[in-house]
This record gives C-alpha cells, sequence and structure tokens, in this order.
C-alpha cells in the first residue's frame, strides 16, 4: 500500500490549516479527507516509501506496508525520530525483530549559521567562495595555469 | 478559463527548485545579494526540508577530494570523472567543482551533519572519494542552512514551476501554479538559476502495480529542468547520456558500502565473478577499458552480458564479504563484536537512504551474514549530477576554461541571465550531493555578479504570458467542459488523463529507445519510430485534462518528462556509435568511433521554428593528455 493510515489514530493534526503529512510529503501524496478528518495516501503507486510522512506524524498513525509487487507481507519497519537520533525497529516475516539507534545530526535544531562559523570575504570576482578560502582548510582556491 | 488569482513576484535572483544544488544557490546568494543589496527568492514544488532526491537521507557523500589533508589532487579527480564517462566530460567544469566540494562538506559538518570519524578524528572513507555520514537529516540540516540564510519569507513551497518568461534571448523569470490554492505564480527576476534535478519515469520502470513509485530515482522529479533550459532555448549536451544503477534487485537498495566499504564481490548464478570471467570483452572499448575503477556503463556492460547468456541471477556476495571481514578480526570475540558492528553499518546503509530495501530484506528473513542478495540493473534514468551527464551547455570558470568554454559568467547556460547547477547543468557527472550543492554556490555567485552587471530594467510581453496562464491552465477546463459526458471519469473520448499519458510515454521509451524490455537496445530504425510516435504523443498535450490541482501538476510533469524523452531521442539519434555499452547499445553502431564520436554530442530547441539543431562539439582538455 506503500504508506497508509490508521482510523483509529490519525486526528487529524487537530484541524489545524496544513496537516503533518500533507506538509511533507515530496510527492504531494498525502491529503485529509475533510468529511472524516483523516489523511489518506491518494496515489499509493506513486510513493516512493521514503517515510517523511511517517517519521512526521505526531500521532505515528501512519505506516508502510512493503510494495505488493514484489514484498512479501509480514513485515514492519518502523522509526522513532527524535531531534538527535532515530531508533529503528525492523520486524522480520518470521517474526525476529532487531532494533537500530543512529545519530541524525550534532547541533540544535534549527541553529545552522550559514557561515558555519569561517572568515569570509568581500570579493564578488574572485573565484573563492564565501567561507573561502578558510572553509577549505587551505591557502587558497586551486586554479590551473592555462 | 479556470479563475485563479496572478500573483506576481518581484525579485533579483530566482532560484527554481529547493534541492541540493538549489540549497547551495540559496547560502551563497543570500551572502553575496546582501553585500549588494539584492533580493533572493526560492521556489520549491515541494517542502524544502525534504524535497528532492535526498528527501530520505543519503548514507554518504559521494565527492570529498580531500585536498586540506592532500589525500588526492584535483587532477586525480577530473581523470576519474573523465574515463568513467568514457572521455565524454567537460573537464573545466569537474575542475571547478571539485575545487570547492571539501569547503561545502566542511560546511556541512559544522551545520551539524554527523560524518564518522576514526580513532583518529579522521572522516571515515567509503571509497577513495566518498565519506560515510550518518544521514537521515542530511536534507534537513543542508535545508536549514538555507532557510536560515534567505529568511522564510522568501522561500515559495508548493509552488510548481512550468516555464521561463524571455525578454529576447535573456530569461528573466519563470511561470507556475501553487498546489495547494487557485493561484498562478509570476516571479520576474534579472537572472534564474535552475535547480530542479533530473528525471524518470520517462522510461518504463521494472516495478508495476503499487510499486510503480519504487523506481531508483524519486518520482518527484521530472525533468522540469530539461524543460525549463530547452524552453529557454538553451543549448542541451549528453541528453544521450543516461544512467543506469545497478543496485539490489527491485527495492534498489544502495551498493556502494557492499562494494567498496565491505570489499564484496558480486557472482553469477553459477558462482563466477562477471569482472573476471567477461574481462576481455573490456579489450574492445579501449583505453578506457583498462583504466582503474572500471567506468561504471563497463560494470554493468559486464554483467549484462552474463545475464543475456541466462547466467543470472546475480548476487552480491554479502554473506562472503561479512564473514572474511569478521575472520580477520583475530580472536573470536572481537570477531563478533565486528560482527555486530557490521551489521548494524549494513542496515543504516539500507534505513538512511532506501528504507524499501530493509523492508524487502526483512519480508524475505534476509540476514546478509547468512545468504547473498540479488542485484540488477534498473530503468534509465536522467541523472547529471551522479553517473550520467545531460543537462544544459553551461560556461566553465574564467580562470581554468578553455576559450571556446567561457562566455563570462560560471555555469550560465548560452541564454543570458539562466544558471543551471545540479542535475540541471551538464558533461560535469559525479558531483553527487555534495558536488550539486557546491555547483550551486558556484552559480549563484556568478548570477550575482551578472545582475550587478547587468542593473537596467527587464521587459516582457504581458500578452504572452495571458497566453501562457492559459495554456498551463487548460488541463483544468478540459476536464470540466468534458468529464460529465461519460459516466466515471477516468475513460473519455475527448481527454487523456497524466497517469495514461505518463505510460505511453513510457511505453514508447521503453520500446524503441532501449529501455528493460529491449535490454537497453535500440538502432536508428527504432528511434525514428520511437520519435514519429512521441510527435503524436506531443499532440496531445493538448488534450490533456486535470480533475485537480494535484492533477494539474502531474500533468505538466509529463510534459516536462516527454521533453526530455525527444531530447534523448534525438540525441541518441545523432551520436552514431555505441560508446557507453551498460548505459544503452546501438545495434547498428555497436562499437565506438573515436574518429568520429570524441565528441559532445549537443542539442537545441528552436522556438521560432519549432524544431531543433544538432550540434557536435570539440572535447577540450584543461590537463596536458597523459
Ligand atoms: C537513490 C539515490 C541515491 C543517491 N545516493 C547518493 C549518495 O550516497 N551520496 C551522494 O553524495 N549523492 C547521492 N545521490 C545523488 C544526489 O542525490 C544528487 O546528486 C543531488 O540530489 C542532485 O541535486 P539537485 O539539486 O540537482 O537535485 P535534487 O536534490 O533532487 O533537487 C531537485 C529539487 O527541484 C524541485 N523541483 C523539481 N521539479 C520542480 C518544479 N517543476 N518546480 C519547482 N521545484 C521543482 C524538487 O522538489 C527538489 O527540491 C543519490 C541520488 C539518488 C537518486
Ligand atoms: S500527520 Fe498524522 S495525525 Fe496528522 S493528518 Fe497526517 S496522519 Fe493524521
Ligand atoms: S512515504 Fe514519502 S512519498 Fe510516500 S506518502 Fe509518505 S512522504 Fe509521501
Amino acid at each position: 500500500m506503500p504508506s497508509y493510515v490508521l482510523q483509529d489514530k490519525c486526528d487529524g493534526c487537530k484541524a489545524l490549516d496544513k496537516t503533518a503529512c500533507q506538509y511533507i510529503c515530496p510527492n504531494d501524496l498525502m491529503v485529509l479527507n475533510k468529511d472524516k478528518m483523516k489523511a489518506y495516501n491518494r496515489e499509493p503507486e506513486m510513493c516512493w516509501e521514503c517515510y517523511n510522512c511517517v517519521k512526521i506524524c505526531p500521532t505515528q498513525a501512519i505506516e508502510v506496508r512493503g510494495y505488493a509487487d514484489f514484498v512479501p507481507l509480514g513485515a514492519t519497519v518502523t522509526p522513532m525520530r527524535s531531534t538527535d537520533s532515530i531508533l529503528w525497529t525492523v520486524k522480520f516475516r518470521n517474526g525476529s525483530l532487531k532494533r537500530f539507534k543512529f545519530p541524525i545530526r550534532t547541533s540544535p535544531e534549527g541553529k545552522a549559521e550559514p557561515t558555519g562559523g569561517f572568515a569570509t570575504h568581500d570579493d564578488l570576482s574572485s573565484p573563492a567562495l564565501y567561507t573561502e578560502p578558510e572553509a577549505l582548510g587551505l591557502k587558497e582556491v586551486a586554479t590551473i595555469s592555462k | 478559463m479556470a479563475n485563479f488569482e496572478t500573483v506576481e513576484v518581484t525579485t533579483d535572483l530566482l532560484i527554481v527548485g529547493g534541492g541540493m544544488a538549489a540549497c547551495g544557490a540559496a547560502v551563497e546568494a543570500a551572502y553575496w545579494a546582501k553585500k549588494n543589496g539584492l533580493k533572493v527568492t526560492l521556489v520549491d514544488k515541494a517542502a524544502v526540508d525534504r524535497s528532492g532526491a535526498v528527501a530520505m537521507g543519503l548514507s554518504a557523500i559521494n565527492q570529498y577530494v580531500g585536498l586540506r589533508d592532500g589525500q588526492n589532487t584535483m587532477k586525480d579527480y577530473v581523470d576519474y570523472v573523465r574515463n568513467d564517462l568514457m572521455g565524454v566530460t567537460r573537464e573545466d567544469l569537474v575542475f571547478n567543482i571539485a575545487r570547492h566540494v571539501d569547503s561545502t562538506v566542511h560546511l556541512f559538518e559544522k551545520w551539524g551533519l554527523p560524518i564518522w570519524k576514526d580513532a583518529n578524528g579522521a572522516y571515515v572513507h567509503e571509497g577513495r572519494w566518498q565519506l560515510m555520514i550518518n544521514g537521515e537529516s542530511y536534507k534537513v540540516i543542508v535545508a536549514e542552512a538555507a532557510k536560515n540564510a534567505l529568511g522564510l519569507e522568501n522561500i515559495y513551497e508548493r509552488v510548481f514551476i512550468v516555464g521561463p518568461i524571455m525578454d529576447g534571448e535573456r530569461c528573466v523569470g519563470a511561470v507556475g501554479f501553487s498546489v495547494r490554492e487557485e493561484k498562478f505564480y509570476i516571479f520576474k527576476a534579472k537572472a534564474v538559476l535552475v535547480a530542479m534535478g533530473g528525471a524518470v519515469h520517462v522510461f518504463k520502470p521494472r516495478s508495476s502495480g503499487e510499486g510503480l513509485g519504487r523506481a531508483w530515482y524519486p518520482p518527484w522529479n521530472s525533468g522540469s529542468s530539461a524543460y525549463f533550459t530547452l524552453k529557454a532555448g538553451a543549448e542541451m549536451t549528453c541528453q544521450e547520456v543516461r544512467f543506469i544503477p545497478v543496485r539490489f534487485k527491485d527495492a534498489y537498495g544502495p551498493v556502494g558500502a557492499w562494494f567498496l566499504l565491505f570489499k564484496s564481490r558480486a557472482t553469477n548464478g553459477l558462482g563466477e565473478n562477471y569482472m573476471e570471467t567477461n574481462r576481455p570483452e573490456l579489450e574492445k572499448w579501449q583505453p578506457y577499458g583498462k583504466v582503474k575503477p572500471v567506468p561504471a556503463n563497463l560494470r554493468n556492460w559486464l554483467m549484462m552480458l552474463d545475464v543475456q547468456e541466462g547466467k543470472g541471477p546475480i548476487y552480491m556476495r554479502t554473506e562472503e564479504a561479512i564473514s572474511k571481514i569478521a575472520s580477520s578480526e583475530g580472536d573470536e570475540k572481537a570477531a563478533k563484536k565486528k560482527l555486530k558492528e557490521l551489521e548494524s553499518e549494513a542496515w543504516e546503509d539500507f534505513l538512511d537512504m532506501t528504507i524499501s530495501q530493509a523492508i524487502l530484506w526483512a519480508a524475505t528473513n534476509t540476514a546478509p551474514e547468512e545468504k547473498a542478495s540479488e542485484i540488477a540493473a534498473a530503468e534509465p534514468y536522467f541523472i547529471g549530477s551522479h553517473s550520467g551527464a545531460s543537462g544544459a551547455w553551461v560556461s566553465g570558470p574564467k580562470d581554468v576554461a578553455p576559450e571556446e568554454y567561457f562566455w563570462g559568467y560560471d555555469c550560465m547556460s548560452t541564454v543570458g541571465g539562466l544558471f543551471c547547477a545540479g542535475d540541471a547543468s551538464g558533461a560535469s557527472s559525479h558531483k553527487f550531493s555534495s558536488g550539486s550543492h557546491a555547483e550551486g554556490r558556484i552559480a549563484a555567485k556568478a548570477a550575482i555578479r551578472y545582475i550587478v552587471d547587468h542593473p537596467d530594467g527587464i521587459n516582457y510581453d504581458a500578452n504572452s504570458i495571458e497566453e501562457l496562464k492559459k495554456e498551463i491552465l487548460k488541463p483544468l477546463d478540459t476536464y470540466t467542459e468534458f468529464s460529465s459526458k461519460t459516466v466515471t471519469p477516468d475513460v473519455n473520448p475527448d481527454y487523456i488523463l497524466p497517469k495514461m499519458f505518463m505510460f505511453r510515454l513510457q511505453k514508447i521509451m521503453d520500446e524503441y529507445a532501449g529501455g528493460v524490455s529491449t535490454g537497453f537496445t535500440t538502432s536508428e530504425n527504432l528511434l525514428k519510430k520511437g520519435l514519429d510516435l512521441l510527435g503524436f504523443l506531443k499532440e496531445d498535450q493538448e488534450k490533456l485534462a486535470a480533475a485537480d490541482l494535484h492533477e494539474l501538476m502531474r500533468c505538466w510533469e509529463n510534459v516536462h518528462r516527454m521533453w526530455q524523452a525527444e531530447a534523448h531521442v534525438r540525441t541518441l539519434l545523432f551520436r552514431e556509435e555505441t560508446r557507453w555499452p551498460g548505459y544503452y547499445f546501438r545495434a547498428d553502431k555497436p562499437s565506438m568511433d573515436h574518429e568520429n564520436w570524441d565528441a559532445f554530442a549537443n542539442c537545441k530547441f528552436i522556438p521560432e521554428k519549432n524544431d531543433w539543431e544538432m550540434i557536435k562539439r570539440p572535447i577540450l582538455r584543461v590537463y596536458a593528455e597523459n
């Protein structure tokens, strides 16, 4: 089904004007059924299983069922994403479980500083981009004598 | 006509797209724009946090030259790319990206991207040029820096860009529509930077039914860069150089970590290593057959030969690779620990960038340490930033480019004020995520310089924009007019829905232009027939219908794909040789023809004539030949 929404868990993002899943899906697949106040994937066959809707849903209402045209039934892969790491639970068709935890960022959310703290310069006509050459870790930008 | 409000936005630099190249362009442009009192606006069809090919995350940064630590030289990278592309590369462009990419990677690290480090604090390499990362949030982090630099008020999300606005020979903006509300957008700008990625679903994918979206390349990049630049009248290059990745079969999980980091082998159904048994074939493709690493298309080719002979399935020997690494650990305890580590690394590789592959392994009870997994060639894609090369023909940098390749501003196409980066610019492959970001930065700085040098106002014909609006919204009108004629709206004699339009395109490309079903093989006669059929499809564009905004976007995505397809077919026809077996094979011209085709095959759409021009350009090098 690729991504699908659980009736009991979706609360339509509490009727806010933008639902989280609709906001994030890179392929514009998630929409809200306004009568039921439940979201759904309107074109499952165009889903990349990128899990962005799954990761962002505040009520864990979205799951993924592997593409039925080539994936045997019975497995699940479930993420829990926090501000600095992600925890994955992989359930096999035969019932066995694996868990993995990986870091996702080393800085506080929202704070990425465009210059990264590197020194910059004012020369619009030089080949050096902003923060260069310092950000390269070199004394100057490479060139070739023609 | 559908009653859409027209919204006009006036800016100095317009960045179309919000992926890796666009985010690089955003940080760089914001910096120089501030110094020069200019405005920068970015438009993405999706949400910048998770748009483009890196939306899911990545597990590696594929381009890092390592100049700081003296790991490689600039020439090493240029040689690598030229050889991998069978000689057809703009060395000046590759050089330009490579000299800046490390600074982009160092910025990523400062912004918070976790890059693996060894015990000495050095980056962990996957291969010579690749760095391992914990990349689940790669795009989120890169987008964050872009948003912080530009300011949210300068970013338009969920606006689908259809095409360019021209002032004579100069590009001065773009038109599009919101996929959330009934608004038609006109963006007026002094320069436009195109970074809307490559294209997928031009060819029929191997997957079917609900798995249709499972292409290696994400279904939301649909050839908008190619359409935009072609329609502006820009010269295009390498439109024949598609990319066919060999990946874990069906779910397309990455193989890089297995081949490079874990040093795995791939073998056929008989247990033979096709890279050894088919090695004599490489003789035919000299001088590139002898380079190391063997070019990607030739590696594909050696595998395909086995598949054609019925020697499949082809397996990645994960079990062998893992046991080899674990057993080299000495004692049993250390081996166990290593095994655990490898298992986690293997799964993260999938979970960071191709979660479907993790589902497939779990659903087939696959433990990589116990059994091998199938690999296969996917369908063709257009991704000039990776191992394909299609994109616009752009100016090189002043200090490096040969004269013929330099016309004033880095990354500017042959159309004034129209800049291209990432998948949108051609003949500079192997830039990947990091190099695309770096190229976005190069293009943005040059675009700001262009704007400073061209301060005059811009003009465009308001009537022609009104016409364009009508044309763009027409599928909605068509639907309104005709859909009630039949009991269900899906089959109707007066229109075609975008999905069926896409299927027709895919069938044509698959069968005539060397898709999966013909084993990536085509010929002059097949291509000519394909062009005929594309001609009918082009006429039927008039009859596209859309029930809502989402479908309107689907209509235009498929028109974009169709133009990418036509540029591809015309260039396949033009280049009368086979140079990239493993990407495509011209059965009527089965070998390389250095004498005539050691050249770029370029093309150009000429709006006034509604016709195409094919152009051969010389390959000029920046380093003396060795
Ligand atoms: C499966 C896969 C695995 C990869 N693995 C790696 C890896 O491990 N390491 C690595 O370094 N690189 C990797 N790459 C390559 C990397 O993802 C690309 O090189 C890079 O994303 C190219 O950047 P781009 O800006 O050109 O395109 P993208 O990043 O794809 O961005 C395109 C942007 O354009 C927008 N857009 C498209 N059409 C329109 C429109 N009509 N209107 C408005 N906006 C539009 C999209 O929403 C998106 O924001 C991988 C690519 C793929 C597909
Ligand atoms: S994000 Fe979750 S809760 Fe909100 S609408 Fe979507 S499925 Fe429902
Ligand atoms: S998994 Fe990705 S492509 Fe599929 S619906 Fe969710 S966000 Fe969209």
